[in-house]
């Protein structure tokens, strides 16, 4: 590695010093008017075949050390237990994050989510002042609190917890009295008003696809359950029951968000948790989300 | 009452019907769609007019045992209209939080799978026990019976177990500065009792049998909304002034929403000096004027709306993190309400149904005419 790296720097200073030899002899080609030689030897330096850089002999990509792949590997692992054994986690790095919103976007996607629901919008604030000022930018999904404050509410036990560790709710049996929505601490819970995209006068084929939200199959036609009931981010438990990682951790183009099994001490969730600086939203609410952010 | 305002205020109920059926035709084809709330602010003017509903049957029938549970002889004339109007306010609450489910259809849901952790589970149950005992303290008040006084004592722990128990269905969501104190039960059950003392104080000043007793309790009723609206305005005091005075705390972007933001007047117009100030004048200066008493009954009665519509909202209004205002917004995830003309129908026309509903009761039943007489003969 030392002496691939060693080889990249000498492969710099030697196109530094042609460049420099070059611009010295323009230099003086310019000063001296009558120097015809030095005209030569610029034109001989520019047909001079360039001396290219060596590529750095990196070692070969191996399944665990790509973030998502080794996340993949961990998902399979952690679907090989039995379900009470796991405890789905989330890490967002807020260091990485660059406020695209591919996560929101995806997710909309992914859940079929209709206008004014929104499971995963991305915080964006403005830090400091003049000249000194950042950007930072916070997806905020469903916590998936381990004390969550949205369960005992519910007057029929339409949303409750599972032995993962995911927050779920049952469409089928949810009233609507939306009492969840008021009792969570970061909004996370949205209503469905049954609207859709349809402001040219006709739905759209997309917003007729059913969602796969919880393993189902929830077409909104005729005003069909989601509509009417509280919706949330699910984890995306339709796709990690697959082996497949939440939309929003695939869809990062930063690789911000990890996603994995809170009691696998070899998951790299389990690794970023532990960290210094993880941290959570409103630790003072005192429901113990397992979405972590790393700043 | 003069023909001429009979015939007023007959248009003005027809209309507030017909235009209420069309919100609820509305709400039956159009589910959610036409309302103004959001998937912040969750809850909008349907909650507050249940909460107001329930209130003023909570209140009414805590006010009829003062004289069925405790014998107070100088509410006697008002204790069977205070029965009505608490069937009344019970079936108009219900309605309105049945109509605002997202889900009208699995509302018996609540009695096959109910989760006791939740407040608001109990308060289906405490309801339904006290719709269960309403009929059956009406029963037995109507028919002079003297087993009501058992009926009106069982009642008094239950009603103020659902009326507080609202409260609390608010109190207890830490998430919510605003509404997360434990004075809100309370503000409750005052609210309860100072609603339904001003409907009873209207209805009975435009009753047309002017007898003593009518006057008696009247007379009570006037210095009980006396009372009542001073505890209210210092319970008001004791909540706004602690949540405001050190400038910091969780509490303060509401209650400055409530004070000073787009609906101020709402407070201060509507509440503070309709609803508190010009009746306190009007009962003060002429306590025993009917006149007086009618306004002031309606105003404390009418405007009570906007404190159950600033218990409600103002809550909801604040992001519960910084910057979800400006994140992913349209118009179902804003934090601003105003209610919707299909939201004020739906009020309507659970209004006009009440005001019906009493109608129907004065005139069908034997409702002004005291019990006391039939006791006699059945003791």
């Amino acid at each position: 590695m030392e002496n691939e790296k060693g080889g990249y720097e000498a492969g710099r200073r030697e196109i530094l010093a042609k460049a420099f030899a070059a611009a010295l002899t323009g230099l003086a080609a310019g000063a001296v008017v009558a120097g015809s030689g030095a005209l030569d030897t610029v034109a001989e330096a520019l047909s001079n075949e360039p001396t290219l850089v060596p590529i750095p002999n990196l070692p070969p990509a191996a399944a665990g050390e790509n973030q998502i792949l080794r996340m993949m590997n961990d998902l399979r692992r952690a679907l090989a237990k039995p379900m009470e054994k796991r405890h789905w986690g989330m890490v967002i790095d807020l260091r990485k994050c660059v406020g695209c919103q591919a996560c929101t976007v995806s997710c909309i996607t992914e859940n079929k989510l209709p206008p004014g629901v929104v499971y995963r919008p991305v915080i964006t604030e403005e830090k400091g002042q003049f000249p000194h000022v950042a950007k930072t930018f916070t997806p905020r999904p469903c916590m998936h609190c381990a004390e969550p404050s949205c369960v005992p509410v519910c007057p029929v036990g339409a949303t409750f917890k599972r032995p993962d560790g995911i927050v779920a709710i049952d469409y089928a049996a949810c009233i609507g009295c939306r009492y969840c929505i008021t009792a969570c601490p970061y909004n996370a819970r949205t209503f469905d008003f049954g609207e859709f995209n349809d402001e040219g006068g006709e739905i759209p084929a997309y917003d007729k696809v059913a969602s796969k939200e919880y393993g189902g199959s929830w077409s909104r036609a005729g005003d069909a359950s989601p509509v009417g009931n509280a919706r949330k981010c699910t984890f995306c438990v339709h796709r990690i029951e697959q082996g497949e990682l939440p939309a929003c951790t695939v869809s990062c183009m930063g690789r911000a968000t990890y996603f994995g099994d809170l009691n696998d001490p070899e998951s790299l969730i389990h690794e970023l948790v532990g960290k210094a600086n993880a941290t959570r939203l409103k630790e003072s609410a005192g429901t113990k989300p397992v979405v972590y952010y790393l700043q | 009452m003069r023909s001429i305002t009979r015939t007023v205020l007959a248009v003005i109920w027809a209309v507030a019907l017909l235009a209420g059926g069309y919100a609820i035709v509305l709400r039956l084809t159009q589910g959610h769609r036409p309302a103004a709330y959001g998937s912040y602010v969750v809850w909008g003017l349907g909650v507050a007019q249940y909460i107001y509903f329930v209130g003023i049957s909570a209140g009414a029938y805590l006010l009829s045992t003062l004289y069925y549970a405790f014998g107070v002889k100088k509410l006697e004339a008002v204790a069977r209209p205070a029965l009505l109007v608490a069937c009344v306010g019970l079936a108009a609450g219900l309605f309105s939080i049945w109509v605002d489910l997202g889900k009208m259809g699995r509302v018996f849901s609540v009695f096959f799978r109910p989760n006791f952790q939740s407040m608001m589970a109990w308060m289906i149950w405490l309801y339904t026990a006290y719709g269960v005992l309403l009929i059956i303290t009406g029963y037995l008040a109507l028919k002079g019976d003297r087993r009501v006084r058992t009926a009106a004592i069982i009642g008094v722990p239950l009603v103020v177990s659902f009326s507080g128990g609202v409260g609390a269905l608010f109190a207890t969501l830490e998430a919510r500065p605003l509404w997360n104190t434990s004075l809100y039960p309370v503000f409750f059950i005052l609210g309860a009792l100072l609603s339904a003392a001003g409907l009873l104080m209207l209805l009975l000043a435009l009753q047309d049998r002017e007898t003593p007793a009518v006057a008696e309790a009247l007379a009570v009723l006037g210095k009980s909304v006396l009372l009542l609206l001073a505890l209210d305005v210092l319970l008001e005091w004791a909540e706004y002034s602690v949540g405001l005075w050190y400038g910091v705390g969780g509490e303060q972007a509401a209650l400055k929403e409530i004070l000073f933001g787009s609906y101020w007047w709402v407070f201060w117009v509507v509440h503070l000096l309709l609803g508190v100030a010009v009746p306190a004048l009007l009962l003060f200066r002429g306590s025993q004027n009917r006149t007086n008493q009618a306004i002031a009954g309606f105003l404390v009665v009418a405007t009570y709306l906007a404190v159950r519509l600033n218990l409600v909202i103002p809550g909801l209004v604040t992001p519960e993190l910084k910057g979800l205002e400006t994140s992913y917004t349209g118009t179902r995830l804003v934090f601003t309400y105003s209610p919707s003309l299909f939201e004020w129908g739906i009020f309507a026309f659970a209004a006009a149904v009440a005001v019906g509903l009493i109608w129907v009761g004065y005139r069908y039943l034997p409702v002004t005419t005291s019990g006391s007489r039939k006791e006699e003969k059945t003791a």
